[in-house]
């Protein structure tokens, strides 16, 4: 260290030439192909003309329903970049014995932490809140959620959590730390470089964000429903939002706690979690995982939602046992916060503190038990149509069993000794996230995609996705599981034991039928896109759905409802329709009114603008760049609070025009229905 | 028309337990907003609890360093909690001001409130610029990393809100009491008081129980 700093290290902190990595062909090919792909997108965009419609119709958008799609959209194509992570991990293990592999050590340990990082962060949690924020409001009749602007500040701050963590492949490296990583391999001393500093300020940016989403969603479940939805009355899934979303909003502070601590500690020689100076390790730990393990089920909780609409639906029946899933969630809800130390029983808490939190541990699976029984109670005596979503939501219940059973397992403190940081902990919790909240995304993406975009999916692709991602995923993951007992370690570069290598040539396969299914997913969008006239539905109740979000058009107009509808018991759509038929089709004439909607702004592009750019100057130490960035921040917040005008009022002719479309529809179904 | 449509007394209560009230609807804005931002500051809380706790595991970690009783300065603490709590009393005044339109006792009471905040950040200022040149930075051991975290997080808190209170007048002056001012206002206040809440935590856990030790 200089005493006095060059004009360039003032200019540009840390960073220079070196920073591209020259030398690793994998990351600057695969970094270039992307930078390549975006650029002729945007240049695609420009030419075109679709820029306006972009900035006008999406990137500015306040609207649940886009802010939701985006959402979606930004976790999808994350998938793509963590699932090619484990492609090349996968086949690094197949081939790296007794060998190098393919993969230098400090690359590979980059893979698996980045690896982790998207799919939790960028793919799981962006997946979860679109689908909440999509689906949400329409399911409680209103017309949009609490804070519209804050919601599309939300989307854009996880965009920008995203953003950096990919730029990491090109500019710097990524961290070599795990995806928690856990100090003191963690701290300034044992990684110099820029990889964790990317890892956490992506981490701090897109955690703003998440909480903002958890804070809107909370309030919007608790204070905007439609006139007579009691909480009793709630569809399932608004339920085990408002249980994820309470979550975040408890659980979320932590991480971010944490994570400051630990920037503290690299960027200002803080004691925290260092070796020296009194620092304590084990509290980054506790800390951690007080946010870590409700994380796992601030991601599942909704899925269990989704699953619950599902089933429901293709069974034709109400849900069975309501109440007692009601109180399964919110017991999940409390219990998740009191089971953190099953992450480190073999850290020296001693016997009765794990037997206790082993014991608290196994007790979570009872509510989640009472669920499944739900479900196939729910199913028992139905009408079972086995659509895409529906097979989506079987293989679940299959999976997700053996998943949770795996969990007691390692919840027993003398077996996870053994387990502990195997393989068979890989499996596990592999077994849960994607059995679990993979699934459920994509079975609610089967599912709303209808609702949001006014066509439905090709049945034929989408059942053939399902059937290679559930074979594919067992083949990949069972033999990770006896890997494990056999003794293999996780996050291993490479291995001389023999009897590991036949099980990581089968995993490496499984990898292989997996990654058809991706492909499939995607073929089915191309396809369902290209026969789109062919799909659509025009009435906005393609599935014979039971919930409010099925009793206005698709796609909803902005307003989603032109009134707010009333609703008198559970299932409240299901009954509108027997009453619809019942009542032999009288309807009196409503009279339409204006609707105020709140309007668009670019308050969140902006503002994540000016995050990313904060972001990049505090990882390179470019410190005239953080105060630029942060002033940016904000005079956007003061700009957005100058505005006089918020809101935009659609004239009741324009909202009886748009209505008037679907309920003509609606009522030829009905009348279709009633003949029947 | 479907919106509507009724399914019969049967479904409203499913379970006989006999009563049912009738959720009446989408909550007016002021109370989301102020629900919403009730929210917010629980979460906030609970990121305190954490530097709380790292404080609290961390407090006999000294290094060889000075503890706690050596460093703190009671008067200079006591003028720091009058100053806040004081603040929140003309903060208080701001905010009733702005209920019934008050311009002059709006600025008057904010302005007041500017300028306790100030006074509070000037004093803890200089109790760490002191502490960082006597050799006693955050970095010299686990104990005053925990300290200057938890009690500059605070301050940083503090620091957010004049900026955000400067913000609210220059607002009021602007556009008046709006509605959506108004709302803004009443968020800022919640924030304000929720700080001296956190005020007392640190007070009594930092230097009422580490000065005596
Ligand atoms: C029946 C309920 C469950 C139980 C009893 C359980 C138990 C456990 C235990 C004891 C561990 C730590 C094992 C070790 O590190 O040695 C663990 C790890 C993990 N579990 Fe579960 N689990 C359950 C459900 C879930 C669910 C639903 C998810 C996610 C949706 C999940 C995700 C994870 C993850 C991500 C890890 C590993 C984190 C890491 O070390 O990187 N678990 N589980
Ligand atoms: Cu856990």
């Amino acid at each position: 260290m200089q005493a006095v700093p060059t004009l360039e290290a003032l200019m540009l902190g840390k960073l220079d030439w070196s920073a591209i990595p020259f030398d690793q062909p994998i990351p600057l090919i695969a970094g270039g192909v992307v930078l390549v792909a975006i650029l002729a997108v945007l240049i695609w965009v420009v030419v075109k003309g679709h820029l306006p419609y972009l900035w006008h119709e999406w990137i500015t958008s306040v609207d649940h329903k886009r802010i939701g799609v985006m959402y979606i959209l930004l976790a999808s194509v994350m998938l793509l970049r963590g699932g090619s992570d484990a492609i090349m991990m996968r086949i690094q293990q197949a081939i790296a014995y007794q060998s190098q592999g393919y993969l230098p050590p400090e690359h590979y340990n980059q893979i698996f932490s980045a690896h982790g990082t998207i799919m939790i962060f960028f793919v799981a949690m962006p997946f979860v809140i679109g689908l909440m924020n999509l689906v949400v409001p329409l399911q409680l009749g209103v017309r949009d959620v609490a804070f519209p602007t804050l919601n599309s500040v939300g989307f854009w701050l996880t965009a920008t959590g995203a953003l950096l963590v990919n730029l990491s492949l090109v500019i710097g490296e990524f961290a070599r730390t795990g995806w928690l990583a856990f100090p003191p391999l963690s701290e300034l001393s044992y990684s110099p470089g820029v990889g964790v500093d990317y890892y956490a300020w992506s981490l701090q940016i897109s955690g703003v964000g998440t909480l903002v989403a958890g804070i809107n969603l909370v309030t919007t479940v608790l204070k905007l429903r439609t006139k007579g939805m009691n909480y009793l009355r709630m569809p399932m899934f608004c339920w085990t939002t408002l249980a994820s979303n309470l979550l975040i909003v408890a659980a979320f502070p932590i991480l971010t706690a944490t994570l400051a601590m630990l920037l503290l500690d690299r960027y200002l020689g803080f004691h925290f979690f260092t070796n020296e100076a009194g620092g304590n390790v084990m509290m980054f730990m506790n800390l951690i995982w007080a946010w870590g393990h409700p994380e796992v089920y601030i991601l599942v909780l909704p899925a269990f939602g989704i699953f619950s609409e599902v089933v429901s639906t293709f069974s034709g029946k109400a849900l069975f046992g309501y109440r007692s899933m009601v109180l399964a969630t919110m017991a999940i809800c409390v219990i998740s916060f009191m089971v953190w130390l099953h992450h480190f029983f073999t850290m020296g808490a001693g016997p009765d503190v794990n037997a206790i939190f082993g014991i608290a541990s196994m007790i979570i699976a009872v509510p989640t038990g009472v669920k499944i029984y739900n479900w196939l109670f729910t199913m028992y005596g139905g009408r079972i149509r086995f659509a895409t979503p529906m097979l989506w939501a079987v293989g679940f219940m299959v999976t997700f069993i053996i998943g949770g059973l795996t969990g007691v397992l390692v919840a027993v403190p003398p077996a996870d000794f053994m387990l502990h940081n195997s393989m068979f902990l890989v499996a596990h919790f592999h077994n849960v996230i994607i059995g679990g909240v993979l699934f459920g995304a994509f079975a609610g993406f089967e599912y709303w995609f209808p609702k949001a975009f006014g066509f439905r999916l090709d049945e034929r692709w989408g059942k053939l996705a399902f059937w290679f991602t559930f074979t594919g995923f067992w083949i990949t993951f069972v033999p990770l599981y006896a890997a494990g007992m056999l003794g293999m370690t996780r996050r291993l570069q490479h291995y001389n034991v023999a009897e590991w290598r036949p099980w990581m040539i089968v995993a490496a396969i499984g990898m292989a039928v997996l990654s058809i299914g991706v492909i499939c997913q995607i073929m089915q969008l191309v396809v369902s896109i290209r026969n789109r006239e062919a799909l659509r539905d025009r009435t906005g109740d393609p599935w014979d759905g039971r919930s409010l979000e099925w009793a206005t058009s698709s796609p909803p107009p902005v307003f989603n409802f032109a009134f707010h509808p009333d609703v008198r018991g559970e299932d409240a759509y299901w009954d509108m329709k027997i009453a619809a038929q019942q009542q032999s089709l009288e309807h009196d004439v409503p009279e339409y009114q204006d609707i105020e909607m709140p309007r668009n702004s670019p308050t969140g592009f902006v503002c994540a603008f000016f995050a990313t750019i904060m972001g990049f100057a505090l990882i390179w130490h470019i410190w005239w760049m953080v105060i630029l960035g942060g002033i940016g921040a904000f005079a956007t917040f003061v700009v957005f609070a100058w505005r006089d005008h918020d809101e935009y009022v659609i004239p009741a002719a324009e909202v009886a025009a748009i209505d008037r479309v679907n309920l003509e529809e609606r009522r030829s179904l009905v009348s279709m229905a009633g003949a029947i | 028309m479907s919106m509507t449509a009724t399914a019969g007394r049967a479904h409203a209560d499913p379970h006989h337990i006999g009563l049912v009230i009738e959720h009446p609807g989408p909550a007016p804005k002021r109370t989301v907003t102020a629900y919403g931002f009730w929210v917010f500051l629980l979460s906030d809380i609970v990121m305190f609890s954490c530097f709380f706790a790292a404080y609290a595991v961390l407090v006999n970690q000294t290094a060889d360093g000075p503890k706690g009783s050596e460093i703190f300065e009671q008067r200079n603490v006591a003028i720091e909690t009058v100053c806040l709590l004081l603040s929140s009393f003309t903060c208080g005044m701001a905010s009733i001001a702005a209920d019934v339109r008050n311009r002059f006792w709006f600025y008057l009471g904010m302005a007041v409130t500017c300028v306790l905040g100030l006074i509070f950040l000037a004093i803890e200022f200089r109790e760490f610029a002191d502490l960082v040149s006597r050799g006693y930075g955050p970095s010299r051991s686990a104990f005053l990393s925990a300290f200057f975290s938890l009690v500059g997080c605070h301050g940083l808190h503090v620091s957010a809100g004049v900026l955000w209170l400067l913000t609210m007048m220059a607002q009021v002056f602007a556009k008046g009491f709006r509605a959506d001012v108004l709302r803004r206002m009443m968020c800022f206040a919640l924030f304000w008081h929720a700080l001296d809440i956190i005020w007392v935590g640190v007070f009594s856990v930092v230097y009422l129980l580490g000065g005596g030790a």
